[in-house]
């Protein structure tokens, strides 16, 4: 279970777990609760470079599309396939088995503390 | 992540007499024409299942009711309605639409008769207001008081295979005809009540119109009560039906819809689109006696080349969405010829359909479409509505 106050996160409800020069990239369950069941997730492949602010992939539930924000510049490393094979993944355990890409970069932008993101959703 | 709800927000919104029971029951919200209502419980695919497989009970108290009373109510709604109102039964529901003097829907309506003289007539939220208005200075002449009860009428729908089953099971329901608030009597009732046709009940002997009507492609009741008995009944039907009775919000509520092929207003029907274009026809009777707001024009008809309402079923899981735009073409040269209305992932069928006016040219079933899903283009195939129907 990943703890998420060590997490960071973006304005665009994404979590990013830090571990050396790689992320791991998700969207938070305020996100997800907001979509509704995802039925459709669409990733960028390993290997493509990612633009910091950028759409990169789409997060689909019945009622809704969400976009995937790069939130730093990077290549991806990983996409999740799991949650391509399930994307109800992304609402059963969004920090963990819904995480969605895993990203290499050169410099780590600032980014939100747990606290600062749960100011940020009213929670 | 942009933030996909705008729920919440902090402005000024009705609330329904059910509000406190969603809040227990951990609904999410939505606004839905100015009233906050539940959006979903938990998931709104368990939700649709659960509709299409055992039952679903929905908070609809957000609608509008007007009520005809009067000797002149039948007269002055085959004025003001597209349908011949005066033909219906006592105890009968038909499904009308409130026209605008150039054929374009105001609103579509199911209209109730409950007396000789009387008529409600059940509006969408977001017109009751207009629809009111407009019934009140259509009916100036005839012999009928309009009222807008929207407020002193709650609305819970119990829609799926189980509903009937659980009527019948849940104690409090009787039919007040003289001595004796006869159970059986509302069982009686009930078994003999056919598609769009209601009776007038109670509940723990306060009215409430039972109505076997809905918009979910299934067979259910719409149950109308006063607002201050509607937390009870809402309970009283969970309580009884337990499993078999699964709170489902507005989410489920859509797709349910979409399946089963109904238009919902600001989607399919709008004051832009005459009744024909969106398949319904059928339901303006020009053959009936005098005028009615719209006749001319709807007797006139759209342009030949007006766009027309159409099914489109594609396969993955891409789901076409409003307001995407139809080719008729992969490449760059094709042609729009569209526009999607309402779209998703079928929970039921399991791939993405949609309705999409498009023009009569590239209508014909089967026809092989595009929709530009966000940059890519999805083939899609025209087919018949409804994309569900029930099993027999």
């Amino acid at each position: 279970m990943t703890d998420q106050t060590e997490l960071q996160y973006t304005e665009e409800h994404e979590w990013v777990l830090v571990e050396g020069d790689t992320l791991t990239i998700g969207i938070t369950d305020y996100a997800a609760e907001k979509l509704g069941d995802v039925v459709y997730v669409d990733l960028p492949k390993a290997g493509s470079k990612i633009t910091a602010g950028n759409v990169v992939g789409e997060i689909e539930s019945t009622k809704s599309v969400g976009e995937l924000y790069a939130p730093v510049d990077g290549e991806v490393v990983e996409s999740n396939q799991a949650v391509v094979d399930a994307p109800e993944l992304v609402n059963s355990d969004p920090f963990g088995e819904g995480w969605l890409i895993k990203v290499t970069v050169g410099d780590l932008p600032k980014l939100l503390s747990h606290a600062e993101y749960r100011a940020l959703v009213g929670e | 992540m942009t933030d996909p709800g705008s729920t919440e927000s902090g402005t000024i919104e009705r609330r329904s007499p059910l509000d406190a029971v969603h809040r227990a029951a951990g609904a999410s919200f939505t606004d839905f024409a100015g009233w906050q209502m539940p959006v979903r419980y938990s998931s709104d695919l368990a939700e649709h299942h659960a509709v299409r497989t055992s039952s679903g009970i929905f908070d609809l108290s957000h609608m509008g009711e007007i009520i005809l009373l009067g000797p002149g109510s039948a007269a002055a709604l085959d004025f003001a309605l597209a349908g011949r109102l005066s033909a219906i039964e006592i105890g009968q529901a038909k499904y009308s639409l409130l026209l605008a003097e150039d054929g374009g829907i105001i609103d579509d309506l199911v209209v109730y008769r409950t007396g000789e003289d009387r008529y409600m007539v059940v509006a969408n939220a977001s017109n009751a207001a207009v629809v009111a208005d407009e019934l009140r200075s259509r009916a100036d002449g005839f012999d009928t008081f309009v009222s807008d009860e929207s407020d002193d009428i709650a609305l819970i729908a119990l829609q799926g295979p189980d509903a009937r089953a659980v009527l019948q099971e849940t104690p409090g329901f009787g039919v007040d005809d003289g001595p004796g608030n006869d159970v059986d009597d509302f069982l009686a009732n009930l078994e003999s009540l056919r598609y769009y046709r209601a009776f007038a009940a109670t509940f723990e002997g306060e009215p409430v119109l039972v109505a076997r009507t809905g918009y979910t492609g299934e067979d259910g009741f719409e149950l109308y009560i006063a607002p201050d008995r509607a937390p009870r009944l809402w309970e009283a039907l969970r309580e009884t039906g337990g499993a078999r009775v699964v709170p489902a919000g507005l989410a489920s509520r859509d797709t349910l819809r979409l399946e089963a092929g109904m238009p919902l207003y600001g989607h399919e029907l709008s004051r832009d689109i005459l009744p024909v274009q969106a398949g319904l026809g059928r339901v303006v009777a020009l053959t009936k006696e005098g005028d009615f707001v719209g006749r001319a024009a709807i007797e006139q008809g759209p342009a030949v080349d007006a766009p027309v309402l159409v099914g489109l079923a594609a396969e993955g899981r891409r789901a076409a969405r409003a307001d995407y735009e139809v080719y008729d073409g992969e490449g760059a040269d094709a042609a729009r010829v569209g526009i999607v209305t309402s779209g998703a992932l079928s929970p039921t069928l399991g791939h993405p359909v949609a309705m999409a006016f498009v023009a009569p040219a590239a209508a014909e079933l089967g026809r092989e479409l595009y929709v530009d899903v966000r940059g890519t283009r999805v083939p899609a195939s025209v087919v018949a509505l409804p994309f569900y129907k029930r099993p027999a």
